[in-house]
C-alpha cells in the first residue's frame, strides 16, 4: 500500500490541534470569510513577491508565505477569519490545494509516527537507582525570601550611607555671585572639600557611627533569622 | 481507583508522602517521551538510556520543587534538556543549537555518510525517525515535543527558553527541513506524498 493512501486511512483525531480532514472538503468549518480577509492573505503574497526581481527568490518568498499560512491553518492556530479565508482559497485555488495536501501529509506522517522505547529493564533500573536517593526538600523551604530581602536592604543601606556622606561634603548654596566651581553652573558645589576629605577623620564622624550601628543591628537580625530557620528545620 | 488511573499530580503528592514505589508509574508513563527526546541530542542508544535514567533520578530528587504550575511533562522535559546538554558537554560533544555554524557542518557530515539503502527496516516509523535524526537537536526536539509530547507552543517555549512565536517559526522551518530530508533520502517512499503529480483533485 502506498504511504499516501495508508495515511489517509489511518489518520486519527488528535486533541484540539487536529487539522481538518482533507476528505471533508474545504467548505467545512467556520463561517465564510469576507472578501477583505481573502484579499489580505493573497495581497501578502503579491506584495512580498513584488519586492524581488529575481524570479527564484520571488517564487521562494511567495511559497514561504503560503506555507506559513497553511501550517497555521493545519495546526489550528490561525484566527477564525484567516481560517475561513484559507478555506475559500482551498476551494478555489489549485496551487493552494496542492500545497495544503503536501503539508497535511507531512503533518499526518508525524502524527502517526511512533516513539522510541528504551530497554525492557529501564523502569527497573531507574527504581533501583532511586532507592538510593531521597526526595530533596523543596527549594522554597531553605530559601527564605526574608533573608534575601534582608541582604538586599543591607546593601541598600550601605550604598545610601555612602551617598549621604558624600553629599554631606558638598557646600550647597543657591544663587550667590554667579560664579561656580563646578562647570560654571548653580548651585555651587565645592568639590575641593570632597578632594580634601580626611578618611581617618571620616570614620570617626557621626554619619559613619550611625551607619555602622544600623549595619550591625541588621547583621544580627539576619543571623537570628537564619538560626531560627535552622532550628525549625530540625 | 487503580494506580494507572491516578493523575500525575496525585501520584506526585503520594510519592512526597512516602510512597516511593509509585514513581514507577511516572517512569512508565514518560520513559518513551524522555528517551525519544534524549535521542534528539545523541545518536547513541546507550548514552540516551544513561541520560534518560539520570533524568528520572534528578526528577525524583527534585520532585518537591514541582509546584504543579505547569504540566508534569513540561517540567520533566526541562530536566531532559538540561541533563542532555550537561551530559554531552561532559563528553565534549557539540550540542549547540541550530544557529551554530559548527552544528550545520557536523550535521552535513553526518548526512553525507548516511545511506538510506542500508536501512534494515524501511517502515514509515523508521523513515520518520531516521529523517528526524538528520535534523539539528533543536529541530528534532521541537517536532517531538509538538507531535509526541502534546505540548503547546507556549509550553515548548517555556522548555526551550523561547517566545511562542519563535517556537512557531522554528516548528515551520523544522517541518520543511524534515520534508527536504525525506525527499532527499527516501525519495521512493515519499514520492507519493510530496510530489505535485500525486495530487488528484476530487
Amino acid at each position: 500500500m502506498k504511504y499516501g493512501t495508508y495515511l489517509r486511512l489511518t489518520v486519527t483525531n488528535k486533541s484540539n490541534r487536529q487539522a481538518p480532514n482533507q476528505n471533508d472538503g474545504p467548505t467545512a468549518g467556520p463561517p465564510p470569510a469576507d472578501q477583505e480577509t481573502i484579499n489580505h492573505l493573497t495581497a501578502d503574497l503579491t506584495n512580498w513577491s513584488e519586492l524581488y526581481t529575481d524570479p527564484t527568490i520571488k517564487r521562494m518568498s511567495t511559497e514561504q508565505i503560503m506555507e506559513d499560512r497553511l501550517w497555521d491553518y493545519i495546526d489550528g492556530i490561525s484566527s477564525p477569519a484567516e481560517r475561513s479565508a484559507v478555506d475559500e482559497l482551498l476551494a478555489a485555488n489549485f496551487e493552494w490545494q496542492q500545497k495544503y495536501r503536501e503539508l497535511l501529509n507531512v503533518h499526518q506522517l508525524l502524527n502517526t509516527s511512533e516513539l522510541d522505547a528504551p530497554s525492557m529493564r529501564f523502569t527497573k533500573n531507574v527504581m533501583e537507582e532511586i532507592a538510593r536517593h531521597h526526595v530533596a526538600p523543596a527549594t522554597k523551604t531553605y530559601i527564605n525570601k526574608n533573608i534575601i530581602r534582608g541582604i538586599g536592604a543591607f546593601f541598600l543601606t550601605m550604598i545610601l550611607g555612602f551617598v549621604t556622606y558624600v553629599f554631606a561634603q558638598f557646600k550647597w548654596s543657591a544663587g550667590g555671585d554667579g560664579s561656580s566651581k563646578i562647570l560654571g553652573t548653580n548651585p555651587n558645589l565645592d568639590l575641593e572639600r570632597l578632594n580634601n576629605v580626611n578618611v581617618s577623620k571620616a570614620f570617626n564622624s557621626t554619619y559613619i557611627t550611625v551607619f555602622m550601628l544600623i549595619a550591625v543591628v541588621m547583621g544580627f537580625m539576619l543571623l537570628d533569622m537564619y538560626l531560627q530557620r535552622k532550628k525549625q528545620l530540625r | 481507583m487503580t494506580q494507572s488511573e491516578l493523575t500525575d499530580t496525585e501520584i506526585i503528592k503520594r510519592i512526597l508522602q512516602g510512597e516511593q514505589a509509585l514513581f514507577a508509574q511516572l517512569v512508565q508513563r514518560y520513559q518513551q517521551y524522555v528517551f525519544t527526546l534524549v535521542l534528539r541530542f545523541t545518536d547513541s542508544r546507550e548514552d540516551a538510556e544513561e541520560i534518560s535514567q539520570d533524568v528520572f533520578v534528578k526528577a525524583y530528587r527534585s520532585l518537591a520543587d514541582f509546584r504543579g504550575e505547569s504540566k508534569f511533562s513540561t517540567w520533566l522535559y526541562t530536566v531532559v534538556r538540561t541533563s542532555s546538554i550537561t551530559f554531552l558537554r561532559k563528553k565534549k560533544l557539540d550540542t549547540t543549537s541550530l544557529d551554530n555554524e559548527r552544528t550545520f557542518l557536523q550535521l552535513e557530515n553526518r548526512e553525507s555518510g548516511f545511506n538510506a539503502n542500508t536501512m534494515e527496516q524501511k517502515s514509515r516509523h523508521a523513515m520518520v525517525n531516521a529523517a528526524i535524526r538528520l535534523l539539528s537537536p533543536d529541530d528534532g526536539q521541537v517536532i517531538t515535543l509538538f507531535y509526541k509530547g502534546e505540548q503547546t507552543l507556549e509550553e515548548i517555549g517555556r522548555i526551550m527558553g523561547m517566545e511562542p512565536n519563535t517556537v512557531k517559526v522554528r516548528l515551520h522551518r523544522a517541518r520543511n527541513r524534515l520534508r527536504e530530508k525525506m525527499e532527499k533520502h527516501f525519495s521512493d517512499e515519499v514520492r507519493d506524498l510530496f510530489t505535485p503529480d500525486s495530487y488528484q483533485q476530487k
